[in-house]
């Protein structure tokens, strides 16, 4: 059993959990994931590992209600327990892995959108620690939907943000503020790392290969296991089929197949869609159902 | 009493099987055990037990069978083997103790795997309590993976003395048992649950959620958490598929997903939140014991099934059982026949399969006839669903994470046979991980040889 230490609402449907996990939280490095399991009959649900801290073994996750499963889970409170908190999946962020020298003479990019917001914040964060500066830009619907703002302009260079209805910051989509700063601000920059809804991750690196930025972007597909035994999560890269659980999540988003992955990631969201509905019509309809549009 | 003939055994009828997810097979009853036991005319030189991968007693327990002692019959099983009740199910009998039984040379086969899971059964419904390790010697041993091959490394290492941790990748323990073979062949609750419990109760732990090689190493285990000795038996859980076009469309799986979804996650119960694609009208490709395993649980959940197959039925390498049993229970073979092509509809879900037909010619290597494409014979099949059955192959999360540890060109654990003792000092492995796909009795039998190993191992260091 992993116990939740804090629970936090970020926004509407997005909320923060810090979870005891001793094992994951010793172990884990920015841009790997953690699968989680409420109860007996409760989904295996992998989600992006947003913090972590060694000496305490917690780990922080933050998830959004998308479906029954998530809903379910946002019932939980502080004090109560996952029974299942499996990590830490996944290989980590190259940027980890790169030493501290050569990351210092990179211009870097962050591309934030929604809930993804949270999965960028530990390696901006991480990359502060380590005396480097990255620009970051984060989208969401609407300022009310903006998450963890403020710990994010304590570690970014520079921070952009985007919303949909123009409530906070620039009105429109993030592509149109990483165009403006190359194309009229005079910005350059090294390397870019996208993570968000795939559709905006789609339209990153279409805009990032006209630009000439090499992209990288983390995939959440619908996966069971998380370590190589299912192929539910497979997605095509250039001319290779990934397991995004074992050789991603993070890929370059330049050779990814988006619109087979974004069908891929539909999949079940029809009947995940159908049993929401039934347990309660109306708002909590995120879209994913194949039918409405909506891409989260 | 016909002696030639074994007595029968009650099963659910096919018509109505076919719609649940009840165990097939019934199951003796005492006194029909004990009628059939006393068909073993108890060699003296026992054939059954050479053909036993974990060299069970067969006709001593059988003796006892005969006598109504089920008792001393489950001690007698207990003595070398861990999961009686699993094995009595899944074991392929008819090649191994069964196939080597002097009674199948004039009429059939001592059912020993029937009587093996009659007096498992009659043990666990008469709470018959497993025999205790006699003295604890306090070394940590770690042992990777909760499937047939770790649970009896695990028991046998208890059963010496040994300090035994089990680290199991999943939420729930017992590898292929859980995940991989169906309800319908292999009780979850009643059967796999009771027998791990049978292995916690001789001293083991186990640590669900740990994944070696990520959560923590092999050389971890060893340095920092003090085990003298690891077994690695974390099984062949990759699945691989036919890389032709179309096969990444919705609603196209791979039988370990399609398997772990309706074992272990329970998608079949509407009370539990996992979903599975049903399918209308599902092919299962390949023709082993998994393909039979996916296509009668595509049919459970209410789909037409199809078993595609390029080779003849006398070389579908599933047990005879298992074939018969999905014939009976409505699968239909195509037989001779190889998929070129998934066809795929606009919102990108599987709408039909492209195949041609086959024809057998010379023996290749396997010694199997080498299945050759019949020219001009491609046709399209429709289908919502297909589950792709070709077998699997070792992950690699392991061995490439700990040092020393080598492995041949099929990504398996190079071990010794009698040992199971790996190329890094302390690290032993069997089963799956060193043989690539086989069945839950080798894997028994290396993790059996492992536990000698290991106990040899550290009365030396």
């Amino acid at each position: 059993m992993y116990k939740i230490n804090v629970k936090e609402k970020l926004a509407d449907k997005i909320f923060l959990m810090v979870v005891e996990a001793p094992r994951v939280a010793r172990s884990c490095e920015p841009g790997q994931f953690v699968i989680v399991k409420m109860d007996e009959k409760g989904e295996r649900i992998p989600l992006t590992i947003c913090d972590y801290n060694r000496a305490t073994g917690e780990v922080t996750i933050v998830f959004q209600i998308v479906g029954a499963s998530t809903e379910r889970m946002a019932e939980l409170e502080a004090g109560d327990y996952f029974t299942d908190f499996v990590g830490p999946l996944g290989c980590a962020s190259e940027l980890v892995e790169e030493s501290v020298e050569s990351l210092k003479n990179k211009k870097i990019l962050f591309v934030a959108g929604g809930v993804g917001t949270a999965p960028v914040y530990p390696q901006v964060k991480w990359l502060h620690e380590q005396g480097v500066d990255a620009d970051v830009v984060v989208g969401a619907k609407t300022r009310d939907m903006l998450i963890l703002q403020k710990e994010m302009e304590e570690v970014a260079g520079n921070l952009y943000v985007a919303t949909d209805d123009g409530s906070c910051g620039f009105k429109g989509l993030v592509t149109e503020v990483v165009k403006n700063l190359v194309e009229n601000e005079g910005k350059t920059y090294d390397v870019c790392i996208a993570i968000g809804p795939m559709i905006m991750m789609k339209f990153v690196t279409i805009l990032t290969k006209e630009l000439n930025i090499p992209t990288i972007v983390s995939l959440n597909p619908i996966m069971v296991d998380g370590t190589g035994m299912c192929g539910a999560c497979r997605v095509t890269v250039g001319d290779e089929v990934k397991f995004a659980c074992v050789d991603g999540p993070e890929f370059d988003g330049h050779l990814v197949n988006f619109d087979e992955a974004m069908k891929r990631q539909q999949m079940y969201k029809t009947e995940e869609g159908r049993a929401i509905l039934k347990q309660r019509e109306g708002d909590t309809h995120h879209g994913g159902c194949g039918h409405c549009g909506g891409d989260k | 009493m016909d002696v030639f003939k074994r007595v029968p055994i009650s099963e659910q009828p096919a018509d109505v099987r076919n719609k649940n997810f009840e165990e097939v097979c019934l199951g003796y009853t005492k006194e029909e055990a004990m009628e059939e036991a006393s068909r073993c005319i108890n060699c003296k030189n026992a054939q059954c037990v050479k053909g036993c991968p974990v060299s069970i007693n067969i006709p001593g327990f059988i003796e006892q069978v005969k006598e109504g002692n089920m008792e001393e019959a489950f001690k007698v099983i207990g003595e070398s083997s861990a999961l009686p009740a699993v094995c009595g199910r899944v074991c392929p009998q008819e090649s191994q103790c069964e196939g080597k039984c002097i009674r199948g040379i004039k009429g059939e086969a001592v059912a020993i795997g029937k009587l093996e899971r009659f007096v498992a059964d009659y043990a666990r419904e008469n709470k018959v309590a497993v025999a205790q390790p006699e003295n604890k010697n306090g070394k940590k041993v770690a042992v990777i993976g909760s499937g047939p091959a770790g649970l009896t490394c695990a028991g046998d290492l208890a059963k010496m003395g040994y300090d035994v941790t089990i680290f199991e990748a999943l939420h729930e323990a017992g590898g292929v048992l859980v995940y991989g073979i169906p309800e319908f062949r292999l009780p979850k609750e009643t059967v796999v649950k009771s027998e791990i419990e049978n292995v916690k109760a001789l001293g083991v732990k186990i640590e669900t959620n740990v994944i070696i090689g990520k959560s923590i190493t092999i050389d971890e285990l060893m340095e920092e958490e003090g085990f003298e000795a690891v077994f690695v038996g974390s099984g062949a859980g990759l699945p691989k598929f036919m890389g032709i076009p179309g096969e990444n469309a919705n609603g196209v799986f791979s039988a370990n997903e399609f398997l772990t979804r309706n074992n272990l996650m329970k998608a079949f119960l509407d009370d539990h939140d996992t979903p599975i694609t049903k399918g209308k009208k599902v092919a299962v490709i390949g023709g082993g014991n998994v393909a039979m395993d996916a296509a009668r649980t595509a049919l459970r959940l209410g789909a037409e099934t199809h078993i595609v197959y390029r080779r003849s039925e006398e070389e579908l390498p599933a047990r005879v059982e298992e074939v018969h049993h999905a014939k009976e229970e409505g699968v239909i073979f195509d037989l001779l026949t190889n998929p070129t092509e998934i066809l795929v509809n606009e919102d990108g879900w599987v709408k039909g399969m492209k195949c041609v037909k086959m024809e057998l010619g010379e023996p290749d290597e396997s010694g199997r006839r080498r299945p050759q494409i019949v020219e001009g014979s491609e046709y399209e099949l429709e289908l919502d669903t297909v589950i792709m059955a070709l077998g699997t192959a070792p992950n690699p999360l392991i061995s490439s994470t700990t040092k020393g540890l080598d492995i041949n060109k099929w990504q398996c654990i190079v071990a010794d046979e009698t040992t199971g003792a790996t190329t890094k000092p302390g690290v032993f492995a069997g089963g799956d991980a060193v043989t690539g796909a086989a069945t839950v009795i080798l894997a028994m039998g290396a993790g059996k040889a492992a536990a000698q190993g290991i106990d040899e191992y550290l009365k030396n260091k």
